[in-house]
């Protein structure tokens, strides 16, 4: 059941789009967007493939411009950005993206400090902390590894660590669960709860019902889904 | 990208970590440091030969300028005669140093490379010459043809100029021709860098999509190629210099003699100049590089 066009709470959002619409090559790809995260809240995006989820998560951190609407990053408007400011707000959104991106020269350790070292804080590239963070997704034993010799739950493991690790504010993931079994799924989702325990904002792209599912018995969670170019809260069906 | 003073400065410090972000690239590494020391070789011989034909044309400038000739021609029974008045006029004529008749001798000695050694110099009706040196202020050499066609009408005075203008000029044209040959060798280095930067930007495409994703400004994705082409045309311009400079102290020296082909080539302080060539080369590099990563990077999203 599909309940309303206006998604998202009252109060401030972290993230913010108001009427957005996107258009790529002519074609209207989103229409009439509206969706507010508020801080601590945890969403899920879901739709068919094709929909614009993977559009939508990039209007959330400023990789993609609205043709019309507006999109605020912690309640400033993209537009109003340079290049540069829009990558230091950046830093305060985690991204674990689809296709799961490093920098394959470097060891898992410098690809999950790789948002320390480009924001200049080095020291803290090699400190406890990043011990501490592969030991919570579960890879100490890889942080010498290069991501070509990963699995797929663990080049997810790797990206969610490489979101989390400068402490953003809100985390953002787009089919996080796509590639790995139902085990690590569950894994990779245990992390991102604890996160949003933690008082992220967490936003996952996916079309995993089950993931969905699961993620409702542990938080409390809205479903957000794409459906002719526009967003909609969607029941309690889901 | 905004390439400011904090940039510079963090470019010169040096961020070993920004350095590391962008994979080392093998082929473009190798030809950037192949073509940049290639053009700083050829870019030292351009300028030793920039300054060999200044210093020839200061030679020929300065020598000829401060001599001049006067030739005697009148039947031989009045030859003696007219050079002793020349030298006479010569004598009281202000801004002449010196003047001299020449020898027989010395007369044979200019004409033995046409005529031969054993050319009999008293049956034949060969000019006597005069040379003249001036002195600093100069002579006034209108004044003195006057005087000498009233009191020596077999004088012919020659000052050089007819010769010496277009041998300066030309000597000076080749100077300029070497400095314009080092400034577009410089300018297809910076073309060079700007090309294979554009290529490893292209070719990190995934890298700056990465760097961009966890926060990267464009001013440090630039810092990283920026510096690493800029101390790869240093590098390369170090062992071009090195290696022309060898080179150029290998020629054949022809001495004293003054010629172009055997005076290429750098005299004292001129053995410093190429040695600016690896810092021209490497700001040229800098700057080719942050224009050709802040185009590039506008362009990639």
């Amino acid at each position: 059941m599909l309940r309303h066009n206006r998604c998202g709470e009252a109060g401030a959002g972290v993230i913010e789009l108001e009427n957005v619409a996107y258009s790529y090559g002519g074609g209207e790809l989103l229409s009439d967007i509206s969706v507010k995260l508020a801080p601590g809240s945890f969403h899920f995006l879901t739709g068919p493939s094709g929909a614009g989820k993977t559009t939508l998560l990039k209007l959330c951190y400023g990789a993609l411009m609205p043709t019309a609407g507006y999109v605020r990053l912690f309640q400033t408007d993209v537009r109003s950005l340079e290049r540069d400011d829009v990558a230091l707000i950046r830093r305060r959104i985690g991204v674990v993206h689809q296709d799961v991106q490093f920098l394959d020269h470097l060891s898992v350790r410098d690809n999950v400090a790789l948002p320390l070292t480009v924001s200049g804080r080095h020291a803290e590239a090699a400190g406890p902390d990043l011990t501490e963070l592969l030991g919570w997704v579960g890879l100490t034993n890889r942080a010498d590894a290069h991501p070509p010799e990963l699995s797929g739950g663990e080049r997810q493991r790797v990206a969610l660590a490489r979101a989390v690790i400068m402490s953003p504010d809100v985390v953002l993931a787009d089919e996080p669960t796509g590639n790995i079994d139902w085990d690590m799924s569950q894994r990779l989702l245990t992390l991102l709860v604890e996160l949003n325990r933690m008082g992220k904002t967490v936003l996952i792209a996916t079309h995993d019902l089950g993931l969905i599912r699961a993620a409702k018995a542990q938080v409390q969670a809205r479903v957000l889904r794409i459906s002719n170019r526009r967003v909609q809260l969607a029941g309690a069906d889901l | 990208m905004k390439f400011n003073f904090g940039t510079l400065r963090a470019f010169v410090a040096g961020d070993r970590h920004a350095a590391r972000v962008v994979p080392p690239s093998g082929f473009t590494a190798q030809l950037t440091l192949f073509a940049s020391g290639a053009m700083a070789f050829l870019a030292v011989f351009a300028l030793a030969l920039s300054l060999a034909s200044g210093r020839l044309a200061q030679r020929w400038g300065d020598e000829l300028a401060g001599t001049a000739t006067i030739r005697i021609v009148a039947p031989q029974d009045q030859l003696a005669q007219q050079t002793a008045a020349a030298l006479q006029v010569l004598e009281t004529t202000t801004g002449v140093a010196r003047a001299r008749a020449l020898s027989d001798a010395e007369q044979q000695a200019l004409l033995a490379p046409w005529f031969g050694q054993d050319l009999p110099l008293d049956t034949l009706p060969v000019p006597r010459l005069i040379e003249v040196v001036a002195a600093s202020q100069g002579y006034d050499a209108t004044g003195l043809r006057l005087r000498l066609a009233a009191e020596v009408p077999g004088a012919v005075l020659d000052d050089h100029g007819r010769w010496r203008a277009p041998l300066v000029s030309a000597a000076q044209r080749l100077r300029l021709l070497g400095w314009v040959a080092a400034a577009l060798i410089l300018a297809a280095v910076a073309a060079m860098v700007t090309l294979a930067a554009n290529a490893a930007l292209a070719a990190n495409a995934q890298v700056v999509a990465v760097l961009r994703l966890v926060g990267a400004t464009d001013g440090y994705i630039a810092q990283a190629f920026v510096r690493r082409f800029t101390l790869r045309a240093l590098a390369g311009s170090c062992v071009g210099v090195v290696l022309g400079l060898a080179a150029v102290w290998l020629l054949p020296s022809g001495g004293d003699v003054p010629g172009i082909l055997t005076g290429i080539g750098f005299q004292g302080i001129g053995w410093l100049v190429p040695l600016t060539l690896p810092i021209i080369s490497a700001a040229v590099a800098l700057l080719a590089t942050a224009f050709a990563a802040s185009r590039a990077l506008r362009t990639l999203s």
